[in-house]
């Protein structure tokens, strides 16, 4: 399956469909309880990451929490 | 309008021709609150006075420490141990006497937020925590006013500029904080010391274009910044339906200081 994530071209060794919380394993974000997930410009619901799946071609974008200023 | 010796000082921005002497004097009547005297407060606070934003508030309770200098560049040597709000506020001076500038050695919380705010056209976030960027996502939601987020971490940063009601919030992106010590800071993962420069210069930027009523503000797009690897990219940001703040059915009606975004040894200073 081929994916666009955070810009990049991504190749994901499955035949059968990924859903997002699979897919933040799959390609070992850190952290993946604190990532913001948007799949083709649409920011994912937390709740929803089990039941939304990821489809050849898609979008996704991993967003992260930065704190810092000072 | 401006005497010889301000035409000569914003000569420069006079010959643009989206600024002018009808945008400069726009500058001149703007009021511009910058939250955070750290290390993006530095290049906000004396850019925006360079630039001749006529009324500047300025918050934060801290007080300068040697180990700031390496990035807080509105601090000298000199300021060690004095409080970064009067620190930034004699270097803009400096720069330009013109510049109103208010001082407040205060850290905002949910009691004073409001208040501290309520003068200004446009409000910066240079805070180094969740509990802060929440609250003031929040407040200038609940209160109708335009403001920058800005944060960074280690060679990362990212800002958003939010016109409430208008375009996606930050809890459009991150409904809620993350628990304290989840995510690290740059007091404890470090932090490359041009970083907040660039987020900074980026952030005094929008106050600027908003003022002047120029170009286009950096709405509905988050743009991050990776300084190794010399990218910015833009991710588009729909204002979301079901944001907790500003969605069609907000959940969150009235300002409350996240203390569980906080770290312990914060809280009381969040507090104070």
């Amino acid at each position: 399956m081929n994916l666009t994530v955070n810009g990049k071209p991504a190749t994901i060794d499955r035949k059968e469909t990924l859903n997002i919380t699979a897919l933040l394993d799959e390609l070992k974000v850190a952290q993946p309880e604190y990532v913001t997930v948007e799949l083709n410009g649409e920011i994912l619901e937390r709740d929803n990451f089990e039941s939304t799946v990821v489809r050849n071609g898609d979008t996704v974008e991993f967003l992260y929490f930065m704190g810092g200023g000072n | 309008m401006f005497s010889e010796e301000q035409i000569e000082r914003y000569s420069r921005h006079i010959m643009l021709k989206e600024v002018g002497g009808k945008g400069q004097k726009k500058l001149f009547d703007g009021k511009v609150m910058i939250i955070g005297a750290g290390g993006l407060g530095s290049p906000i606070a004396l850019y925006l006075a360079a630039a001749g934003i006529g009324t500047i508030g300025i918050a934060d309770a801290d007080c300068v420490d040697l180990s700031n200098l390496q990035r807080q560049i509105a601090h000298h040597t000199k300021d060690i141990g004095v409080p970064k709000v009067f620190s930034a506020k004699e270097k803009m001076t400096a720069m330009n006497p013109e510049v109103r500038i208010n001082t407040y050695e205060t850290w905002v919380n949910a009691d004073n937020i409001t208040d501290i705010i309520k003068d200004y056209d446009f409000v910066i976030d240079g805070t180094d925590n969740f509990a802060a960027k929440f609250l003031i996502n929040d407040a200038c939601v609940l209160t109708g006013k335009p403001y920058s987020h800005g944060g960074i971490l280690q060679f990362d940063g990212q800002t958003i500029t939010v016109k409430p009601g208008e375009s996606a919030c930050y809890r459009c992106i991150f409904p809620t904080p993350p628990p304290k010590d989840a995510i690290p800071t740059c007091s404890r993962a470090g932090v490359i010391g041009v970083l907040p420069g660039v987020i900074g210069t980026i952030q005094a930027t929008e106050a600027i274009k908003f003022l002047l009523g120029a170009g286009d503000l950096l709405i509905d797009r988050l743009l991050t910044y990776n300084a190794l690897r010399m990218k910015f990219r833009e991710v588009p940001i729909r204002k979301k339906p079901k944001c907790p703040i500003c969605g069609d059915n907000p959940t969150i009606t009235e300002l409350k200081d996240e203390l569980e975004a906080l770290n312990v040894c914060e809280i009381g200073e969040a507090k104070g």
